[in-house]
């Protein structure tokens, strides 16, 4: 089953085979998040729509899933990668000419062009931009496509923004982006707001009519910045949210990622905000 | 911004809006227009709150100072964003330091002067009040969100 409002890109053809990917390059984002430039060892390209994730792994190692961080329109492959535990560390470690398993695409994708001709509003805290990264780089891709193209990012402390060297690009209207970054915690050194993301919405330029917002962050972020957006007067199904459950198979067959009635590898991670706001507050799930 | 730009000005703001238009004029009488450089306070933690501001270029952080740590910036408002509530309620003190971080003008509205017509005209008070309200429930909840650290951990 696919949620309303969200396609679903073409499967992954061998999904339970895992594919190697040569490590090009390593960038560390923050003291504990790194993103890693990848390439497939057999020259074929991994096609993918933006808000889809891979199970990224080690040979000999476990899986993890993470979203694909760079365009779905150019080429190479990056994926952000959180030290959060035993296999995020180890893929957190590697070195350029070090060989990861992939196995993927997975997932709905954020499906941007659905807001063409209006507003794409894109809200993100902390790592969340990772993922939004992706569809933002595609709207760029097709800029014309598109009115405003709004960033709002919170992230807990100016240090520990991710793509700082995007944001700051960005930030000086580069690809025509309006971005505006909050963070909870501050010194005197940062002069912008400090502030919940979701003080940026009010103040924020677009019609919220016409209005496609994405979010992606912690699930309380996304509950406050969905409430936060339908009070601007953003229609609930027209917000997109990426929902993080333990995924292992990839392909809604073993159930880890079950929520209720969906299988986030599968269904998800992108939602429609109105298909899962009530489960969102469901305890257990 | 002079003093019929000011009533202009309040007239557009989200706190003041719908307000009939006399209340405004009366609301902008109490008012005059502030600049302060960057590093400079527009407020101090303990000192009356004597005004109450809206931001109309550049930022003032809300800092506390702890002599162990040192300043800490623990909210901020930017254009268009008010500060704060001290004005209108007891002990009309302000909590925190409220220093620009940037070039920062402000629409300084005198804190008697309001009281003063809000008294004169409880309708009037009971608006104002009910706005101030709004705004503290919002930073309320925004600061209990925050309190959860959420990005801590995903």
């Amino acid at each position: 089953m696919t949620a309303p409002g969200v396609a679903r890109p073409p499967a992954a053809r061998l999904p339970l085979v895992p594919r190697p990917f040569r490590v090009l390059a390593t960038r560390p984002e923050t003291a504990d998040t790194t993103t890693l430039t990848i390439e497939p060892a057999d020259g074929i390209p991994l096609s993918f729509a933006a808000g889809q994730f891979t199970m990224l792994g080690t040979f000999g190692g476990a899986e993890a899933p993470i979203s694909v961080t760079s365009s779905p329109v150019a080429r190479p492959l990056q994926q952000t990668i959180r030290d959060m535990g035993g296999v995020t560390h180890d893929l957190t470690t590697v070195a350029p000419g070090d060989v990861l398993t992939v196995r993927g695409p997975f997932g709905t994708g954020w499906n941007i062009t659905d807001g063409a001709g209006g507003d794409l509003v894109f809200v993100a805290g902390g790592i969340g931009l990772a993922p939004l990264r992706s569809a933002l780089l595609e709207a760029l891709a097709n800029r014309a496509a598109y009115r405003r193209v709004v960033l709002l990012y919170g992230a807990r402390t100016p240090g520990e923004q991710v793509f700082r060297d995007d944001l700051a690009r960005w930030a000086q209207g580069d690809g025509g982006i309006e971005l505006d970054v909050t963070v909870d915690r501050a010194d005197r050194g940062w002069t912008g707001p400090v502030g919940l993301v979701t003080n940026l919405i009010p103040r924020a330029r677009f019609d919220p009519a016409n209005a496609l917002a994405l979010v992606c962050g912690p699930e309380v972020m996304m509950r406050f910045v969905a409430a936060a957006l339908i009070d601007a007067g953003v229609p609930a199904g027209r917000i997109r949210i990426s929902l993080e459950r333990n995924m292992k198979c990839g392909i809604g067959l073993c159930g880890h990622c079950q929520l209720r009635e969906l299988f986030i590898c599968t269904d998800g991670p992108v939602l429609p905000y109105n298909r899962v706001a009530d489960l969102m507050t469901v305890r257990e799930l | 911004m002079k003093m019929r730009s000011i009533a202009e000005y309040l007239s557009c703001h989200p706190f003041f809006a719908d307000l009939d238009a006399a209340a405004v004029g009366e609301l902008a009488g109490c008012a005059v227009n502030e600049h302060i450089r960057a590093g400079e306070y527009l407020f101090r933690e303990g000192r009356p709150a004597e005004h109450f501001y809206i931001v109309t270029r550049g930022r003032i952080a809300l800092e506390l100072f702890s002599p162990a740590t040192g300043p800490h910036v623990l909210d901020s408002a930017g254009e268009g964003e008010i500060l704060d509530w001290p004005w209108l309620i007891p002990p009309h003190r302000w909590f925190f330091d409220g220093r620009a971080v940037e070039p920062t003008s402000v629409v300084s509205l005198d804190a008697a002067c309001l009281r003063g017509k809000c008294e004169a005209d409880p309708r009037l008070g009971y608006e104002l009040a009910m706005r101030a309200a709004q705004t503290m429930s919002e930073r309320l909840q925004a600061t209990r969100a925050r309190l959860l650290d959420m990005y801590a951990t995903p």
